[in-house]
């Protein structure tokens, strides 16, 4: 049994946060101390949680003991955990590459960053639907003062925007939850699968409408088209460990799609059952699209990394839209390889704005960069994995996806979309890599060399690549293992609140 | 009660898309505090609309209101009124920065 072990990924940056405020006084080298103590503690737990969770049973934790319909759980499944354990590792290197002086730029970085942290690990842990309100509202305003980092116009007009989104977004998300829960009388996610699927015809109609008012939350924090526009002015103005973490943002609007659309309207809602299933898969190749135009037109690295976070949410999106036990676990490969790059991505493209003197991560001839052999390495690897090209992880996730969408109806559009997509990337990220390596003019570089913690964060990040391609086996059972863990909701509602009556489980499964 | 509840909300809305429209922050903050007025209100209203009712067990209680909703609505107002505080603070410091109060910083627009 794992106890209270649960919870201590929620507790352990809130208490390093409080910590670093009490201790703010007895200098910087203290609270860097703390916070990387307590992220490489938190690294430590997370692992322990997902060797917890391979055994496929769910773990339950009652907050104040209260039992699972009246009181708040936590509850841990293979997707959880996963989740958590990539938070973390992100987390680690990006806070391993602000130690290089940029979280000294402002205030309370530290603090900031371990909040957000808490925010993501408990909307990752949580079995409660207000609950994860209430997480996502942590973590929205820990990202609010984390964008504002440093100050400057730029990331003022960006913050503003991004505040204002999320607040409306906010306001729909609770008109959404005060619905469901005038309608079915409960806020527990399994308790909410439960009462869906027994729900009486006249009800029908505005859960129907709930549901697909948390879709456009999940879809504002996922990025999802129409929604993603903030994105791009965000994470480039945002400062470059920043941005990194922020990669894991967009995958909680995914992670939350998922959790709602798989478990409470999922393939045993009666006649609610896969409801999401008509808009993911075009809502995930539009934005696919309109990613990738912005990839191409983008003329400042920094911005193209941004348009790359929105690509992978597309092909994120898309794969999970297929609805099959494959397509999601291609899905969460993706996700885990597409996380970890993008946010090494942001952190490289800060480390060739550094040597580029004035001209910064804009695509323009510029000074020659100071360790050029070292970066245009990076970049290049950077490129290949986010491109999808073999023998990098990209390809092996995109592989995966296309072999899920085979005998699909919707293969033609599918492979189309993806295919046309990478080659377009391709094009763009090669354009981007002679732009900033190759057309260089005279002047005398004014850039300094980077420091070794720097390049460690931003290597180690990139490494996750080959390792997740070398060890692709191991990952992809571990992925499959999930998708089949989220095709049986039963499985969770039992888990959390006890064995059903068998009456109510025929009754369900006849109904498919 | 319904009907006059249900105006108000209805009414705060469209108040608070309105000046969420306008490009002035001042403007969108007044806007977004409505919403979360109405938001509220809506969330009290999920629990059924009840006078005179006890919210905990008794022996004679004819009718129940709903805790919860109570509960929640209370949590969602010191949600609200952080952020709104956040964001005036972000609208002056965008002032500050910018030298306007468009959205955009852009001045005449």
């Amino acid at each position: 049994m794992m106890g209270h072990w649960l919870i201590v990924p929620i507790l352990l940056p809130m208490v390093a946060a409080i910590l670093m405020l009490l201790t703010t006084r007895m200098g910087r080298t203290v609270e860097r101390s703390i916070s990387l103590l307590a992220m490489l503690g938190l690294v430590a737990v997370s692992a322990v949680l997902l060797n917890a969770s391979l055994s496929g049973d769910y773990q339950v934790y009652a907050l104040g003991n209260w039992v699972a319909p009246f009181g708040i759980v936590l509850v841990l499944d293979r997707l959880s955990a996963l989740m958590v354990l990539l938070t973390s590792v992100l987390a680690l290197f990006s806070l391993l590459y602000a130690c290089n002086g940029q979280d000294r730029e402002g205030r309370h970085f530290h603090v900031l960053f371990h909040m957000q942290l808490m925010g993501l690990n408990g909307a990752f842990l949580t079995g409660d639907l207000f609950n994860l309100f209430v997480f996502f509202e942590i973590l929205l305003i820990a990202s609010y003062g984390l964008l504002l980092h440093g100050g400057g116009p730029l990331r003022s007009r960006a913050g503003l925007h991004y505040v204002i989104l999320n607040l409306a977004g906010s306001a729909l998300f609770l008109i959404g939850v005060g619905t469901i829960y005038g309608m079915l009388g409960t806020l527990n996610m399994a308790d909410l699968a439960v009462k869906v699927a027994q729900a009486g015809p006249e009800q029908l109609r505005l859960i129907h409408i709930s549901a697909l008012l948390l879709m456009v939350v999940f879809g504002l924090k996922a990025a999802l088209l129409p929604l993603y526009f903030w994105l791009p002015g965000a994470y480039s103005a945002a400062s470059a460990p920043v941005a990194a973490l922020f990669a894991i943002m967009t995958k909680m609007g995914v992670y939350s799609i998922i959790r709602i659309f798989m478990l409470v309207f999922g393939i045993e809602a009666g006649v609610l059952s896969n409801l999401a299933q008509p808009w993911l898969l075009p809502l995930g190749l539009v934005t696919l699209t309109l990613g990738i135009f912005g990839v191409l037109a983008s003329r400042c690295l920094r911005k193209q990394v941004a348009y790359l976070v929105v690509v992978s949410v597309g092909t994120l999106i898309a794969g999970v839209g297929l609805l099959t036990v494959e397509s999601m676990a291609a899905s969460l490969y993706y996700l885990m390889h597409s996380t970890l790059i993008t946010g090494g991505l942001f952190l490289l493209a800060d480390l060739i704005a550094r040597q580029r003197g004035n001209v910064g991560s804009e695509l323009r001839v510029g000074p020659t960069v100071t360790q050029p052999l070292l970066l245009s390495t990076m970049f290049f690897i950077a490129a290949m994995a986010v491109v999808g090209l073999p023998p990098l992880s990209g390809f092996i996730g995109k592989l995966l996806l296309l072999q899920a969408a085979v005998q699909q109806p919707s293969m033609v559009w599918f492979w189309s979309v993806i295919l046309i997509a990478s080659f377009f990337a391709l094009i763009a990220l090669s354009r981007t890599g002679s732009a900033l390596f190759l057309k260089t003019d005279d002047t005398a570089t004014t850039g300094v060399r980077t420091g070794r913690v720097s390049l460690l964060a931003v290597t180690a990040l990139l490494l996750s690549s080959p390792l997740l391609a070398v060890y692709g086996d191991v990952v992809s059972d571990f992925t499959t293992a999930t998708a089949e863990q989220l095709m049986q909701p039963m499985q969770y509602i039992e888990g959390v609140l006890g064995p059903q009556p068998s009456s109510m489980v025929n009754s369900m499964g006849g109904e498919q | 009660m319904e009907i006059l509840i249900s105006t108000a909300i209805g009414f705060l809305v469209a108040c608070g898309i309105y000046l969420m429209l306008r490009a002035r922050t001042m403007d969108v903050v007044i806007g977004l505090t409505l919403l979360s007025y109405a938001v509220n209100l809506f969330l009290f209203a999920s629990g059924r609309l009840t006078s005179n009712a006890a919210a905990l067990i008794s022996p004679d209680a004819a009718a129940y209101a709903d805790p919860l909703p109570q509960a929640l609505v209370l949590t969602a107002i010191v949600i609200g009124f952080g952020m709104t505080a956040f964001l005036v603070v972000l609208a002056i410091r965008a002032f500050g920065d910018l030298g306007n109060d468009h959205v955009d910083g852009e001045a005449g627009k």
